[in-house]
């Protein structure tokens, strides 16, 4: 796989949040990250980022060990990050914050934001406004349109629908598998098991920091145990 | 019975000479002052206590060199020599702020503190620059204006206009509201159209986000405290070339500064230079005793008996933190929501 | 802080102000300590005020020590406000001076002359005042919106409007009753003591008020704002010439000690004296050298007894207000106000009143501010608005703290004492450092004479010096607030 979390272990200063946890992304997959609260979602991911130094394991990109890296060495090697809350430069305008996204790139920038605008139309009727005054569905695409703009090989996203209407959450998967066929590894955190299972290449259920289920996921919205789990039945 | 248009006009001229002149000029130090505060505040997120006294020491630099410059026969004709000695000044202002920052306040930035612990280092830092200011220039007042004191004068104005109040304009007023705003030009151009002052943007928008995009820390601190130098420098030039240069008054400055950063919205620079002419404004109306301008406009009977001033002007602090304590009360982000308020 | 420092070294981490960002200033680090750090700190301090006595003069040692005990009860009532509560105060000057004019109002004799012409007018104005107050009081709980603000403009402006002209003519007769000499209403002509207790009550209302606008906010907003609110009560004690003369000082203000001119002529004094230097006086033989050597020793005598007399007062109140600060430190009230210090978000989610409590802090700590401005204008024996500048009497006091120990209250005490004693010794040091760099120099050239002015600022720049130098390699300073498990 492209991008490989193996056996990471860590937390944050006392007892360890993820044990012994793998994960891991192809190039043109989606991969979700699901489980309970508390399972460690975002705390492994956050590992793949190098926001959080594990204690044990390593992480490789396309073969190459990236572990030491700090996140921003990862964001020069094609790791493009949205978090959760806080993605977006709300005094700035939309095409500010797409260039701010492009910031390590010294290159012509206008072919990529020509794809942004056209992956998100809503952006490019938007972009002299600032990103603070767009709607929470317009706000998520601003920051999946910045990480995209650093032409990344892999797009982490961290919970990418909390918090916006179904029908919003909708488009935004449909807009997140259209960038999944341009040829990225997409790696999700997500709440709505349910929901992002059903779009998922391959998915992960984490309870209490360890790999409890893995497989497609069409594999894990079929298996029972998950189904009584997280998905209600 | 409506005065008469001649009453009008000197009403308009005596409050154009007490008020909007001044006021303007003042205006336009406070909002340079500002702007380095609420730079320094948007980017590395304390009220620098030091900043008034980072004027003095911009200012101090800025005086000697004028000596020099002086001493050697050079002068800008009719403006001010200090104009010249702006440039070298900042230059070396920066370099002290760079030094400060890189051995005072880096420390704790690396470590996360909380920022109420820059404030407390920034007060030492204060102690420092205060200290120095005063072992160079001692603590009297030092004037170091020269070239062509006024653009007009009061009497010039009375004869060509042939009215009884005379409009006088000092030629470091006019250069302070000319400098100020070329100043605010260049310095909101930078921030809007170049790569290194959106990345100052963003960086102060979100920190966290800015770090992911790969924007580098080090260098956009460098570039604030270079600018927090220029603005700091020139502010405090221009203050000392239009009153006179004291340093315990710079330190007084720092009060209105911080009233004009909070009530524009700290850490916005568009509130600073706004929140600046506010504060001036009030000041000076506030303290201006109205008297002669009511008396050409109400008829004989109705003259006020005193001063009708509203406010001494032993007291314009006050209006300084009054207006701060109404902003406080009623929008604690100010007039442009300021990003960074709890 | 595991976490912060490995996120931070990666260069993200979320900036909160949770309780590990504040690590170096409050962090709980257990380090073992010496239980005789403390002892051996005063006793070094109080070898370095008998070393200036001895080698400097009794005289300068008595004064340094009377200052640092006032300096001590600031340190103190600022570090309940930073050293427990974290709360950011820059208007200590406020409160010494606010206690300093108590002191003018509690204890000068009232001027009848003055009170006869303008105090009717006087409490006619502080009617009108309370009136506009109420009725702003009144409008804001019975009414909304525009019509509240505009209301409560005119009310302003027609208070304004009838206050000015009575208040006007009532200073204008106070202050032309015999200016050269009062020019005031005077005060209530009690002991000058009680003014203390009365300083505390007032520096408390004037907190109260700050408090109610500023806590609550980011705390680098309280700071100027009591920044501000400093320099307007110093603006208001300088110009208001009805109230305390101004700039034009009030002077022999009444003692809570003998003085020495009535001292020297009392029977029992001059016996006292007699008896302490009974061996060096039994060394003259002729009677007229004894009598002469007397006089002098009766002369040098009277001030000393003063200044102890003040020492002793000023240690009564140190030590009763050191107590009572150990007490609420110890107290459930001191241990959650140390745990909102120490995070303010959980205590909150607790249920915790924080504004509350910080309010309570910040009153406290700005009374006992009070009651050391007060006792300060008693040593002085005079007050003297035009003195007072923010580097002495707010950053200086803060040095105190910082260097001491924040949170703790002994640190407190000890940091009044070293930096004030610093304080008073760096002037002499500058110049004597200027002394030998211009040994040689020609006394008539200007950089000379520039030089000679370094002195004063020198001190400026060593207490900054300090600051930063304990901030950084020592930010708990010399006695480390103690850790308690509970």
């Amino acid at each position: 796989m492209y991008l490989v979390g193996e056996d990471m272990t860590g937390g944050y200063g006392g007892a360890d949040i993820i044990k012994d946890c793998t994960i891991g992304v192809d190039k043109g997959e989606i991969a979700v990250i699901v489980g309970p609260n508390g399972a460690g979602k975002s705390t492994a991911m956050k590992a793949m980022l190098g926001m959080l130094a594990i204690r044990k394991g390593r992480v490789t990109l396309g073969g190459k060990d990236i572990t030491a890296l700090t996140p921003q060495a990862r964001v020069g090697e094609g790791i493009a990050f949205v978090p959760q809350t806080g993605n977006v430069f709300t005094t700035m305008s939309v095409q500010e914050n797409l260039e701010m996204g492009a910031f390590l790139r010294r290159d012509d920038i206008s072919g990529t934001m020509g794809q942004v605008f056209e992956l998100f139309p809503i952006l490019k009727e938007k972009r002299r406004q600032h990103a603070g005054e767009l709607s929470g569905g317009q706000r998520q695409q601003v920051a999946v349109g910045r990480a995209l703009m650093t032409q990344p090989s892999v797009l982490m996203l961290d919970e990418p629908t909390a918090g916006v209407s179904p029908i919003v959450m909708d488009e935004l998967f449909d807009r997140i598998l259209e960038v999944r066929d341009t040829g990225l590894a997409v790696l999700m955190v997500e709440q709505n098991a349910r929901q992002a299972l059903e779009i998922a290449d391959r998915g992960y259920v984490l309870v209490g920091g360890v790999n409890w289920r893995e497989g497609t996921g069409e594999e894990l919205l079929a298996d029972p145990q998950v189904r009584q789990s997280f998905l209600g039945g | 019975m409506l005065p008469e248009t001649t009453d009008i006009l000197n009403a308009l001229v005596l409050m154009s000479n007490f008020v909007f002149v001044p006021a303007l000029a003042y205006g336009s130090q406070l909002a340079l002052g500002a702007l380095g505060v609420t730079l320094v505040f948007g980017i590395l997120r304390f009220a620098n206590f030091s900043h008034g006294d980072l004027m003095a020491m911009g200012t101090t630099i800025v005086i000697l060199l004028t000596w020099v410059l002086q001493a050697n026969g050079v002068s800008a004709g009719p403006l001010p020599t200090a104009l010249i000695a702006l440039v070298p000044a900042i230059v070396v202002t920066a370099i002290i702020a760079i030094g400060i920052d890189r051995s005072v306040f880096s420390f704790y930035r690396k470590r996360r503190v909380a920022p109420v612990v820059l404030v407390i280092a920034s007060v030492g830092v204060m102690f420092m620059l205060s200290a120095t200011v005063r072992v160079i220039m001692g603590t009297d007042n030092r004037s170091f204006t020269d070239g062509e004191r006024f653009i007009i004068r009061a009497r010039e104005f009375r004869e060509m206009t042939g009215l009884d109040e005379g409009l006088a304009i000092q030629t470091t007023q006019a250069l302070s509201l000319v400098v100020a705003i070329v100043t605010m030009i260049a310095l909101f151009a930078f921030l809007r159209r170049s790569r290194t002052g959106k990345a100052m943007r963003a960086f102060s928008d979100n920190e966290d986000l800015a770090l992911l995009s790969g924007i580098n820390p080090d260098r956009v601190v460098l570039v604030t405290w270079i600018l927090a130098a220029a603005l700091a420098t020139i502010a405090g030039a221009l203050y000392g070339l239009d009153k006179s240069f004291k340093p315990f008054t710079y330190f007084q400055l720092l009060l209105p500064i911080f009233a004009a950063a909070i009530v524009g919205g700290i850490g916005q620079p568009i509130g600073a230079v706004v929140g600046g002419y506010i504060v001036a404004f009030s000041e000076v109306m506030m303290t201006y005793a109205y008297k002669r301008f009511i008396a050409y406009l109400v008829p004989e009977q109705w003259e006020p008996d005193g001063l009708v001033q509203l406010l001494g002007t032993d007291y314009k602090f006050a209006i300084s933190f009054i207006i701060l304590v109404v902003v406080l009360l009623i929008r604690p982000t100010g007039i442009f929501r300021g990003a960074v308020i709890k | 802080m595991t976490d912060t420092t490995v996120t931070g070294a990666a260069g993200v981490a979320t900036r909160k102000s949770a309780n590990a960002d504040e690590a170096p200033v409050h962090a709980i680090v257990e380090r073992r300590q010496s239980p005789l750090r403390a002892p051996l700190a005063f006793v070094f301090m109080g070898g370095a005020l008998v070393a200036t006595g001895y080698f400097q003069s009794p005289a300068v040692a008595l004064t340094i020590l009377n200052m640092s005990l006032v300096s001590a009860i600031m340190a103190m009532g600022l570090n309940l406000q930073w050293g427990y509560a974290g709360l950011f105060n820059a208007g200590v000057m406020a409160f010494t001076a606010l206690g300093g004019v108590t002191a003018v109002l509690v204890a000068h004799p009232p001027v009848w002359e003055a009170l006869q012409v303008g105090g009717r007018g006087l409490a006619l104005s502080l009617l009108i005042v309370l009136a506009i107050v109420a009725t702003i009081a009144f409008l804001v709980s019975a009414t909304r919106g525009r019509t509240r603000s505009f209301l409560i403009f005119v009310t302003v402006i027609v208070g304004y409007a009838l206050l000015r002209p009575v208040f006007g003519s009532a200073v204008g007769a106070i202050e032309s009753v015999d200016p050269a000499a009062t020019g005031f209403i005077g005060g209530f002509g009690l002991p000058i003591t009680l003014s203390w207790i009365a300083a505390g009550f007032v520096a408390a209302a004037v907190a109260w008020i700050i408090g109610k606008v500023a806590l609550g906010l980011r705390t680098d907003y309280l700071a100027i704002a009591t920044l501000g609110i400093a320099e307007i009560v110093i603006a208001i004690l300088k110009n208001e010439d009805w109230l305390a003369r101004g700039v034009k000082n009030v002077t022999g203000l009444p003692r809570p000690v003998p003085y020495e001119i009535d001292l020297q002529q009392q029977a029992w004094f001059i016996e006292l004296v007699e008896r302490v230097y009974q061996n060096r006086l039994a060394g003259i033989t002729d009677a007229a050298a004894r009598e002469q050597a007397l006089r002098q020793l009766v002369v040098d005598g009277s001030g000393y007894f003063v200044d102890i007399a003040y020492a002793g007062l000023f240690t009564v109140v140190l030590l009763v207000l050191l107590a009572l600060c150990v007490r609420a430190l110890n107290s459930p009230w001191g241990r959650m106000m140390r745990a909102i210090r120490d995070n303010e978000e959980a205590a909150s989610a607790m249920g915790k009143n924080v504004t509350k409590r910080h309010l309570e802090v910040f009153i406290l700590g700005s009374a006992m501010i009070g009651i050391a401005g007060a006792m300060m204008t008693t040593l002085d024996g005079q007050f003297t608005p035009g003195t007072y500048n923010p580097l002495r009497f707010t950053f200086l006091v803060w040095v105190m703290v910082i260097v001491g120990g924040s949170g703790n209250n002994l640190g407190a005490v000890l940091g009044g004492f070293l930096v004030w004693f610093c304080w008073v010794q760096a002037e002499p040091a500058g110049a004597w450092i200027i002394a030998q760099v211009t040994a040689d120099m020609d006394p008539g050239t200007e950089l000379y004479r520039h030089l000679q002015d370094i002195a004063a600022p020198f001190r400026l720049f060593v207490m900054g010096f300090v600051l930063l130098l304990f901030l950084r390699f020592a930010p708990r300073g010399i006695l480390p607030e103690k850790v308690r498990h509970s």
